[in-house]
């Protein structure tokens, strides 16, 4: 990306495409909140879009580490597992109204999980390539066998009885609409935050490292600073949105975050590409709304998701966007000038 | 102190299940350096073709070992050349090698699963089994003929590759690829053989498990697998004796935990030992160090 126009704090037409994304999102969650209100969206379909949004966060999330920073790790699930576990016992034990309880769990979720992401990633992320992968896979196993092993996270039986977001008494619709709200604006805000984090200062440290470790090292970049900030990055949001699934579900049955639910998510960001924070987000939404359509094919979905998976990386393995971003405004810009159609040209690998 | 001997002996042939396994990783990553997650998927279809073979085919168990280890055999081969020779030409990313060994790895369990369906396949009596009295010790003929067979298989593997002509080309092969090719070794005919003995060594390893254990479900490859990585990667991976005495030591320590009351943390316990392996000598106890080059 080139950058022409940098005079002012911010340039006059990022401020426009800034304007047209938030109204954009405000029609959005407006729309659907009528839709579920009015009863147009019933509970089946708002449930799977509260799936979708919290896939968004994770499979975002995952691409910030292996997209950007460019180490694959195996083990999102295990951070997301840890993050449902905090959120589940605390709005179960803290005693406080869930209302209040809530948010603070999401808070908890995140950080205690952002922790694991620092025990975990200072000693992994001395290592790189298939190496890290391995020893993410093996905390995330070793996550699942711990929650399996102890008493307070009710072992192979799974923890029940985790409370619905709003009071007791509630009704369905109103119960809807507020998981809608929070995992839409959680999920805004996750974008918005690795967006602004990927195009900071910070974030092109980041990619360097995964241009090039050694040369980004010799420039300055202290790699291993990054590299932990990313990990636990990830891992924050992961923890965020096991706080939301938590929630979502009512129980947590620990053998939901094996190391094929990690794959899963990797799955989402390899096909929407591996460096592209939209091409994550269209693939999340693809692969949660896919599944409905092939209900009675569900005894295949996880083969044609290997088969999609072979072939996306034989034929394709940038994925669906590559590195690029999908951007509204920058379609209108291509197509108001031609002459800036060479704007958008990234650096394919 | 009966009962501790009785557990050695049972992690030994455990272990020498994983070293039989892990030498297969460990083959296929000194001269391709891809981890192929496929690999312990590889046991599971081997099992699947001794339990076709033996209960629903009904021929003798001969027959069987032999169609397991030719099918397995085909099945890697195959593998290599469909998933994995376009990448490995391409010079592709590792991360795109590990990702499509995944997707392999989810086709294969998926595809038994459906073949077979999901629910427990029972495969009993494989190898003969009489306790055989040793000293004090009553140690079951399963554990000594897998102790035996891992052996003999193992001093084969070794004089495969130090006398014999393809086993030069695959130690050329791993020891410098480009260099190789220069003195006319064909590395296509090389991976396409070292993954043709790797997958027939895992076939020969479910055989084995299956003795041990008559049950299989098409997941059952993947633990495993997992399992004899660690031990590949704990003797140092790329090193074939590495990969015998970390299967050994893997198969010991899960022994062992078992045998001190805490089964339930078992796998933590490996992978345990992998994070350690990892931290502390990433080589592994034989392996070469490779320092990186700018």
């Amino acid at each position: 990306m080139t950058n022409q126009k940098k005079t002012g704090l911010i340039p006059k037409s990022k401020l426009l495409s800034y304007a047209v994304n938030a109204a954009l999102l405000l029609i959005t969650y407006v729309l659907f909140f009528v839709l579920i209100a009015n009863g147009t969206i019933n509970r089946y379909t708002s449930g799977i879009m509260t799936t979708m949004f919290i896939n968004i966060i994770l499979t975002v999330s995952l691409n910030l580490v292996s997209g950007f920073l460019g180490q694959l790790v195996l083990g999102h699930a295990g951070f997301m597992s840890v993050g449902a576990y905090t959120a589940a016992l605390f709005t179960l034990y803290s005693g406080l109204p869930i209302t209040i309880a809530f948010p603070i769990g999401i808070v908890l979720a995140g950080v205690v999980a952002a922790v694991f992401g620092v025990i975990i990633g200072v000693p992994a992320l001395r290592l790189r390539g298939d190496y890290l992968a391995i020893i993410t896979l093996g905390f995330g196993e070793i996550i699942r066998v711990i929650i399996l092993a102890c008493d307070f996270t009710g072992g192979a039986k799974g923890l029940r009885g985790i409370p619905t977001i709003l009071p007791q008494g509630s009704d369905a619709t109103s119960l809807s609409l507020a998981k809608y709200s929070y995992v839409f604006w959680l999920a805004v805000l996750t974008v918005v935050i690795i967006w602004a984090f990927v195009r900071s200062r910070h974030g092109r440290a980041v990619i360097a490292i995964r241009e090039d470790e050694i040369a980004a090292e010799a420039s300055g970049v202290h790699t291993t600073y990054y590299k932990l900030f990313a990990f636990v990055m990830a891992a924050f949001f992961a923890g965020v949105a096991g706080s939301l699934y938590a929630h979502h579900i009512g129980v947590l049955d620990p053998s939901k975050f094996n190391f094929d639910y990690s794959v899963e998510i990797l799955l989402m960001a390899v096909l929407g590409g591996l460096g592209s924070i939209t091409g994550s987000i269209i693939a999340a939404v693809a692969l949660t709304i896919l599944p409905e359509f092939l209900r009675g094919f569900e005894d295949y979905r996880m083969l044609i998701y290997a088969v999609i998976l072979i072939i996306v990386m034989l034929f394709k393995p940038s994925g669906l966007m590559g590195q690029h971003e999908f951007s509204l405004s920058g379609i209108l810009a291509r197509l108001s000038s031609k002459k800036s159609g060479a704007l958008k040209k990234g650096k394919g690998e | 102190m009966v009962e501790f001997l009785t557990q050695i002996i049972n992690g030994l042939s455990q272990g020498s299940i994983f070293a039989l396994v892990a030498l297969g990783y460990s083959m296929v990553y000194g001269i391709t350096q891809l981890i192929n997650f496929a690999h312990g998927d590889i046991i599971m279809v081997g099992a699947y073709a001794t339990y076709v073979m033996l209960i629903l085919a009904g021929t003798p168990l001969w027959a069987a070992i032999l169609a397991a280890v030719l099918f397995c055999a085909i099945v890697g081969v195959v593998i290599e050349q469909v998933a994995y020779q376009r990448l490995l030409n391409k010079n592709a990313p590792r991360i795109s090698l590990l990702i499509t060994a995944i997707g392999v790895s989810m086709l294969l369990q998926n595809l038994f699963q459906i073949i077979f369906k999901s629910d427990a396949k029972s495969v009993s009596n494989v190898l003969p089994s009489f306790p055989i009295p040793v000293g004090p010790l009553e140690i079951s003929s399963v554990t000594l003929i897998t102790i035996a067979t891992s052996v003999v298989i193992m001093v084969l593997l070794q004089l495969l590759v130090k006398k014999t002509r393809i086993g030069k080309a695959m130690r050329a092969t791993s020891e410098d690829a480009g260099a190789a090719k220069l003195m006319g070794i064909s590395s296509r005919n090389t991976i396409a053989f070292t993954f043709a003995v790797g997958s027939g060594l895992a076939a020969v390893g479910a055989v084995l498990y299956v003795g041990a254990y008559p049950s299989i479900t098409p997941y059952m490859g993947s633990l495993l697998g997992l399992k004899a990585f660690v031990a590949a990667v704990l003797g140092g991976i790329g090193s074939i004796p590495g990969a015998m005495i970390g299967g050994l030591l893997i198969g010991l320590a899960e022994s062992l935990t078992k045998a001190a009351g805490w089964s339930q943390i078992t796998d933590a316990v490996v992978f345990g030992i992998l994070i350690l392996v990892l931290l502390l000598k990433p080589t592994g106890l034989l392996g070469r160090n490779v320092k990186e080059k700018v």
